[in-house]
């Protein structure tokens, strides 16, 4: 780990280079009510570790809401905030603008680098919270956007969001004679994010922790330019029907498959920052999954074939093949 | 009170009286949305942070409910916030109002009162308003432009009191207000400061002494809290009051939690707000002279309610009208504040005859001679019942 001031922007600049590299701090401590093999208490943990304790986190009600802040309790040791569902990128802005006026006028030391980090579900994002990130992205307002998303609303019931793939079962979109699961494709809440230049965008894994790491320091450091948005994908035991202890492996299995391709957009600059040469089929991401357990063979198709577009098009945005050919088992 | 006398008025409807206050209040953030007829208050504001007159962040926000999530957090982070909206942005806003009170946030905003759709009208009436009543706001209403001015500053200094932290509504009628010009003492940032100096947030999100806000509360506890605001609520009453007695004192200008004009000898009263009270002043001396000995009861300071004040003016005379430029639909009174007023008369035994009139509805076109007429109708209760809401104005 190395920590260094730039000149001029006061910004803490973290590079991980190993597991030992992360700060040992804990900042989002246990004893929480998340769900047993949940995942996104996994990210809360290395992102505050990440951020460290000059940060504010500001929450949009969802999982992580509910379940670290029972009353009168909290897992969190940094100041954090969360007022409702659709206003987490506008809670940000009133908060960092704030930080920034206060700090001009005296109000609070200036050089007091509090960073602040909003942090909300696929519903509080891409579904009800979307205006309100668009706002503050728009306005350019410093703060990193950390979605993680379980591709539906899981505090609620498994209920269907903007952000639930193709075929996927859920509460309200159950497999039936008629319906077979979600029959609408994912939004790509990435790319309508990058849509508002921002400095700097990514995806990120739990299962690739030095990867996600890094993105949240890279995140951290362009707020003095802009805001940053790290789209943290969130397997969900609950909502996706799966064994407890298996949270990591399929999280790895989604970028292994192509279904959750690891990629940073810096400045404008696309970047696969976990290529894959050869691709596992779709099919192995999708069996462990008790959502996807009503799939016909030919439906299973279906999906490999958007992931392979979805895959051609990422290629192409690389200007080269880092995501390679299925390989199917011998 | 020498320096008082020097000070000359200055042309200002009350948007820009509005803003001029928080110009003069050194407000830190803004957060705010175009509607109309609030808008003007922001464009001044604008001008003021762009012409460097004011250092405050201005946030530009895509909607009304972003405005006040933005405004709470900034008021929650130790700032001074202020927003600014009207109808149908109130009511996008309804969720973060219960949220603002209920998270405790000193955030003071102006309401230009105007209709709700459908279908759509830009006018004035105050369904806005007694929509978000129960929000849990400290609610006041002004009458003129300088009321106006004089309001936001004292509503910073009830807010800010560590003994009430809650938010305030300084509402006033939309164009008939908002767009008039009158004038306006303003008294600059020097003596406003003085008198209402900032009070961080106590309890605000800083990291050296972390604090989680807006947790979830089970059944077990939040009860408790809500029963906070109650006893918030009931506490902000004599501070409204304190406030304007000092606010009185440093600029010779005070208003008290609910004014009572031409009572002296008035065996009536119409109990109206904002510009039908200022209207009803300037009418009453008309009525009286046509033989109907009719007050004016101001409702001012609305949340919390001055009962003890309603009390003391309304013991003695024999009628009460109550105008409502609301409705509250198939209600037994259809008009809200006459349904409170009816609760209060029976809570406090008083021995009036309550006439409960709606009008103004869209901003139907109240004349002078329909407001004598209110006079009449006042007069008129004093000996006759009037069981059911009379829909003043309406062509059936």
């Amino acid at each position: 780990m190395s920590a260094q001031t730039p000149g001029g922007t006061g910004r803490r600049v973290l590079r991980i280079r190993s597991l030992y590299d992360i700060p040992r701090d804990e900042l989002f401590i246990s004893g929480h009510g998340l769900c047993a093999g949940c995942t996104a208490g996994t990210i809360m943990r290395m992102l505050t570790k990440v951020a460290g304790k000059d940060s504010i986190i500001v929450n949009a009600t969802g999982c992580v809401e509910v379940s670290t802040t029972r009353y009168p309790y909290s897992n969190w040791l940094v100041p954090w905030f969360h007022s409702a569902f659709e206003n987490a990128g506008a809670s940000a802005s009133g908060i960092a603008r704030a930080l920034e006026v206060m700090k001009r006028k005296g109000m609070m030391p200036k050089d007091k680098d509090v960073k602040v980090i909003a942090v909300a579900g696929d519903g509080g994002t891409v579904d009800i919270g979307l205006q309100s990130l668009s706002g503050m992205l728009e306005r350019r307002d410093p703060v990193m956007y950390v979605l993680y998303d379980n591709e539906a609303y899981m505090n609620t019931g498994i209920q269907r969001s903007g952000a639930t793939p193709y075929h996927a079962w859920t509460t309200t979109t159950p497999a039936g004679k008629v319906w077979r699961g979600e029959w609408r494709t994912k939004k790509d809440i990435a790319m309508i994010v990058e849509a508002h230049r921002i400095p700097y965008v990514a995806t990120a894994n739990p299962a690739y922790p030095m990867d996600m790491i890094n993105k949240f320091a890279k995140g951290l450091e362009v707020l003095d330019e802009g805001p940053s948005f790290i789209h943290v994908l969130m397997a969900c035991t609950t909502g996706w029907r799966f064994d407890p202890a298996l949270g990591i492996t399929i999280s790895r299995l989604a970028t292994e498959t192509g279904v959750f391709p690891l990629y940073e957009i810096d400045h404008g600059n696309f970047r696969v920052t976990f290529p894959v040469a050869k691709r596992k089929p779709v099919s192995e991401y999708l069996k462990l999954q008790g959502r996807f357990a009503h799939l016909t063979p030919q439906e299973i198709e279906e999906i490999q074939k958007l992931v392979d577009e979805r895959v051609a098009e990422i290629n192409k945005m690389a200007g080269k093949e880092v995501i390679g050919p299925v390989e199917y088992p011998k | 009170m020498e320096e008082l006398k020097t000070r000359r008025p200055i042309p200002l409807s009350t948007n820009y009286a509005i803003a001029y206050a928080a110009r003069d209040l050194d407000v830190d953030v803004v957060s705010a949305y175009p509607i109309t007829p609030q808008t003007t208050v922001v464009e001044k504001v604008s001008e003021f942070v762009a012409n460097g007159e004011l250092d405050a962040a201005f946030i530009h926000v895509e909607s009304e409910h972003s405005a006040l999530s933005a405004a709470i957090a900034a008021a929650l982070t130790g700032a001074r916030a202020f927003t600014a909206t009207a109808s149908q942005g109130l009511a996008l806003m309804h969720e973060m109002l219960h949220i603002a009170s209920g998270l405790r946030a000193p955030v003071v905003m102006s309401v230009a009162m105007r209709s709700l759709s459908a279908p759509i009208s830009i006018w004035n009436d105050q369904s806005d308003i007694f929509n978000a009543r129960d929000a849990g706001w400290v609610i006041m209403f002004v009458h003129t432009a300088q009321e106006a001015y004089d309001t936001v500053i004292q509503a910073y200094r009830i807010a800010e009191d560590p003994s009430v932290l809650l938010p305030v509504m300084v509402a006033y009628d939309g164009y008939v207000m908002s767009h008039t010009t009158e004038p306006v003492v303003v008294e600059g940032r020097e003596s406003v400061m003085k008198f209402a100096p900032k009070r961080q947030y106590p309890y605000r999100l800083d990291p050296d002494r972390p604090v989680t806000i807006g947790a979830i509360v089970p059944p077990e506890y939040y009860y408790e809290i809500k029963y906070q605001q109650v006893k918030a609520m009931e506490g902000a009453l004599p501070k409204v009051d304190e406030v304007d007695r000092e606010f009185g004192k440093a600029f010779g200008r005070s208003y008290g939690v609910m004014e009572c004009y031409m009572c002296e000898g008035a065996e009536a009263l119409i109990m109206a707000n904002a510009s039908y009270a200022a209207t009803l002043k300037s009418l009453l001396p008309d009525a009286w002279k046509q033989g109907y000995k009719v007050g004016l009861l101001r409702l001012r300071l609305y949340r919390p309610f001055p009962l003890r004040q309603f009390v003391e003016y309304t013991s003695n005379v024999k009628s009460l009208l109550v105008v409502d430029r609301s409705i509250s639909y198939g209600a037994p009174y259809q008009g809200p504040l006459a349904n409170e007023i009816a609760g209060a008369k029976l809570k406090e035994d008083l021995g009036f005859n309550l006439i409960s009139v709606v009008a103004g509805i869209g901003q139907r076109t109240m004349e002078n001679e329909d407001f004598i007429a209110l006079a009449r109708l006042a007069w008129e209760g004093r000996t006759r019942k009037f069981p059911e809401t009379v829909f003043y104005g309406v062509r059936e």
